[in-house]
């Protein structure tokens, strides 16, 4: 042990004229941290610290031996970070308290920079990482699984609030309110996340601008994902799957704008992406596969591009709640689709009208739902299809592709 | 009894009506399921089938095929047996030769090709609406006087189940739009069989759609083992009531 403790010491004076410390359960950490100076790395040993509310003022690298469990005893917060620059990694967290005046948080980073959480557990904590005033951090490889009740009771996985240049990655989140919460967060990569069995959204953002969010997987959250009042977002190559409910969605765009949504795969949602008030949104490349509804796009969005994606298999192609059309749909490929392409360009010469009479009637009326698939609404689609007279007829593909995408 | 049902059933096993209706349903089926590989989509499309063609068909056929055998059955009255024996035997001979039509038609190609559980679920709402259709026949057929006027019966009874009583139920939604009618709706629709079986069969299926908000309503009822039980119960009530009925009348009619 002391030889050891000696050895690290030694490696790592010499490199980084910097000391390691190694502490135990037994002695309190808060007075370990406060006697280290800045740049010091402080080992924990493996076991269980009954310690909370324990601040880092300085800027230290924290590295648990074998994940050493902090305990927060269902009553008090664990770790704040004050200084930048600090290190966090290899530690377990669990049991925070809950509050309705402090948000209880595993680790909270306060108006720090450059700091970084990684590869750590935390168990029932109501928030996990909470990210405040903070730019340049990074979250990465933490496992965040806790099991809340309702909505009004728990906190976020990651909760982030008026920060940039953060990078959230390779995460795993379950069992939360919202998996990735961002409020007022600009300039920032989440990637190669699993969100899934939260109670409310999977990832959830609001005025947070030009954010990249890439390869995560969102997947049987409460209500899906849901995005406000933000421009510039870049989402790609994400997976929506089975967010399945009454008021549940692949994803939900409120006021969003100037933004693209490329390459996505939205599997058995009940509505793959809803859209409200959006505008300027570039959507191409995506695969809607077996949802409910593949898309609802509201009266209220404009100049958005629906081009070259995938519908297969789903109820209802697209679903919309008036005859306003600003949107245009282009190149994409529709399975219902029964037009001919006698010039063999690639492209029907034929308009497909992805809204079928029935989603118009059901939005109108939702009891006619229980005639959905009956005989009548078969003939009524047919009928429609000949001559339009209830499904708004400038919503339609005029270049629906007669093969899938080989997206 | 047993020995009557079995001569019904030799005689349909040879009519080629029901022979050719087998074939139809295999052919129908095998193409669909291998075309659309045994998925959602396929059986979707058995789903509409089954439901306009079985009973249509049902329907016209057993009502023509008891008009036809009235000479049969008066020559089996003359002997001593009861009337609601003789009734009943045809009737059993009737649903059961339909429903092996369309377990074989439907049902093989379904387990062989998609074998799971809304294949089985589709494969009862089959039998079910074949017994259903074949008591409705019997009813019509005894309660009209001629053949000519049991046909045109059937066919005004079968397009009433398959396409008018959607209608009405259309226009009744559409009138009462304002009003919170969704569980008088269900309750409706308990009187129509092959809506029953098309939502029974829906909820495997389309879950996504029917769990949208005006379907919170299927999810709570029909989605719940109770719901479904008693989809399956009204289904039963629908061979059992017209049976009844048409007993009690063959029992006084005069022939």
């Amino acid at each position: 042990m002391l030889i050891r403790t000696i050895a690290c010491c030694l490696l790592f004076t010499t490199a980084a004229s910097a000391t390691v410390i190694r502490t135990g359960p037994s002695a309190p950490l808060q007075d370990v941290l406060d006697r280290a100076q800045p740049g010091d790395t402080i080992i924990l040993a493996p076991g269980l610290y009954r310690q909370h509310d324990i601040v880092i003022r300085k800027s230290l690298t924290l590295i648990g031996d074998n994940y050493p469990v902090l305990d927060g005893e269902n009553k008090y917060q664990l770790l704040t970070v004050t200084a930048n620059g600090t290190v966090i990694a290899g530690i377990t967290l669990q049991h925070t308290g809950r509050s309705s005046l402090t948000d209880m948080a595993g680790i909270r980073l306060q108006q720090v920079s450059q700091a970084q959480v990684r590869n750590c557990r935390f168990i029932n904590t109501t928030y996990a990482v909470y990210l405040q005033n903070s730019t340049h951090c990074t979250v990465s490889g933490n496992q965040i699984s806790a099991a809340a009740g309702d909505e009004l009771q728990s906190g976020n996985g990651i909760h982030a609030w008026k920060c940039s240049h953060l990078q959230i990655r390779d995460n795993t989140i379950s069992g939360h309110r919202d998996g990735i919460y961002f409020e007022f967060v600009t300039a920032s990569g989440v990637h190669h996340n699993l969100s899934s069995n939260n109670i409310r959204y999977g990832l959830h953002f609001m005025f947070s601008h030009n954010d990249v969010y890439s390869h995560n997987t969102f997947r049987a959250n409460g209500a899906g994902v849901a995005v406000m009042y933000t421009r510039g977002v870049v989402m790609y190559k994400n997976n929506f799957y089975h967010n399945w409910g009454d008021a549940a969605y692949g994803m939900l765009l409120k006021d969003i704008t100037d933004s693209r949504i490329i390459l996505n795969r939205f599997h058995k949602n009940t509505i793959g992406i809803f859209m409200d008030g959006t505008s300027r949104i570039d959507i191409a490349g995506n695969e809607f596969q077996a949802n409910g509804w593949a898309m609802r796009v509201q009266a209220n969005c404009d100049n958005n591009k629906i081009r070259m994606n995938n519908f297969l298999g789903n109820s209802f192609d697209v679903a919309t709640n008036g005859t306003l059309m600003l949107n245009s749909y282009t190149f994409n490929y529709w399975d219902k689709y029964d037009g001919y392409d006698l010039d063999r360009d690639g492209n029907g010469d034929v308009p497909y009208h992805p809204v079928s009479v029935y989603a118009v009637l059901s939005e109108r009326i939702p009891a006619t739902m229980l005639l959905y698939r009956s005989f009548l609404t078969n003939i009524m689609d047919q009928a429609e299809k000949m001559v339009p007279a209830i499904i708004p007829d400038q919503l339609r593909d005029n270049m629906p592709r007669t093969r899938k995408w080989n997206l | 009894m047993l020995t009557i049902t079995r001569y019904v059933l030799i005689d349909l096993l040879r009519n080629r009506s029901v022979a050719v209706y087998t074939l139809v349903l295999a052919l129908l089926s095998v193409s669909l399921l291998s075309l659309e590989g045994g998925s959602g989509k396929a059986l979707l499309s058995l789903l509409n089938i089954t439901l306009l063609f079985v009973p249509v068909i049902t329907t016209l056929f057993a009502t023509i095929y008891f008009f036809n055998s009235l000479e049969f059955i008066e020559l089996l009255l003359s002997q001593p047996v009861k009337r609601t024996r003789v009734l009943l035997a045809v009737y059993t001979g009737m649903a059961f030769s339909l429903s092996v039509a369309f377990v074989a038609g439907v049902g093989l190609p379904l387990l062989l090709l998609a074998p799971a559980l809304p294949s089985l679920i589709l494969i009862f709402t089959g039998v079910v609406l074949s017994c259903i259709f074949s008591a409705i026949a019997l009813l019509v057929f005894v309660l009209t006087k001629d053949k000519t006027r049991g046909i045109g019966a059937a066919i005004v009874v079968a397009l009433f189940f398959t396409l008018l009583f959607d209608g009405l139920l259309m226009m009744l939604i559409y009138a009462f739009s304002d009003y919170p009618v969704d569980k008088a709706l269900i309750a409706l629709m308990t009187f129509n069989p092959v809506d029953l079986a098309r939502v029974l069969m829906l909820l495997q299926l389309d879950a996504a759609v029917l769990m949208g908000y005006s379907g919170a309503l299927f999810k709570k009822f029909l989605g719940t083992p109770a719901g479904s039980i008693y989809a399956a119960a009204s289904l039963v009530c629908w061979v059992l009531i017209p049976l009844l009925l048409g007993v009690k009348v063959f029992r006084k009619k005069d022939l």
